[in-house]
């Protein structure tokens, strides 16, 4: 019986999400300072619709996240970045 | 006791160049009357504004990078305020951190001018 279980051929082994451990990319680089005049980078940390992305997500530490939710709401008040578009990227 | 601070402020893209550099010329003559140091400005030109302010969509920015005493602020963002050329501004206090990414932006810049004139 065990090899009916073997019949089962996957072309390429499926790699089950294993668990990646995310970090803080701020304190991993070193960033003391996160610029809102420079939109390119505070591109990387907003989703398609130009809101901010939680914690859970891009795995910055909480001292950071408010610096980059800061930055990046300076930035919209100078129209570097939108408050709401749909295809953003 | 002086603080730094960051003045990013644009102005309507109606205006013709000279009117623009005046409007920043006249600034920079307040700033300096209240005995501050402009250390660094910067034109970033006409730029296409992210969403439209005033019905318009694009704006020149230019930053002011200051040491000025505090009481002085309320004033410089009041003329602003009233200034009609000026449709939207921003001024920030620089931390230690902001401070040292500035001045480490000017060395690069300046690195870079070196280079590039070594090279041409």
């Amino acid at each position: 019986m065990a090899d009916k279980k073997d019949d089962i051929r996957y072309l390429t082994p499926i790699d089950i999400e294993t668990k990646k451990t995310k970090y803080c990319r701020f304190r991993k680089n070193n960033i003391k300072y996160i610029d809102y005049k420079d939109p390119d980078y505070l591109l990387l940390l907003v989703n398609e619709q130009g809101k901010i992305l939680p914690r859970r997500l891009t795995g910055t530490s909480l001292k950071y996240q408010r610096k980059v939710s800061q930055a990046i709401k300076r930035s919209r008040h100078i129209a570097l970045l939108p408050y709401l578009t749909d295809q953003l990227k | 006791m002086n603080n730094r601070y960051e003045t990013v402020f644009i102005l309507t893209p109606v205006l013709s160049d000279q009117q623009a550099k005046e409007t920043v010329k006249s600034y920079k003559s307040m700033l300096k009357s209240a005995d501050s140091k402009v250390h660094h400005e910067e034109d970033w030109g006409l730029r296409k504004l992210a969403y439209p302010i005033q019905k318009k969509s694009t704006g020149f920015y230019y930053l002011l990078e200051h040491e000025t005493d505090p009481a002085f602020i309320d004033k410089l963002e009041v003329a602003l305020k009233r200034d009609e050329k000026v449709i939207r501004f921003l001024t920030v206090k620089m931390d230690k951190h902001h401070i040292a990414f500035a001045e480490g932006n000017r060395e690069r810049r300046k690195k870079d001018k070196k280079e590039s004139s070594d090279k041409a």
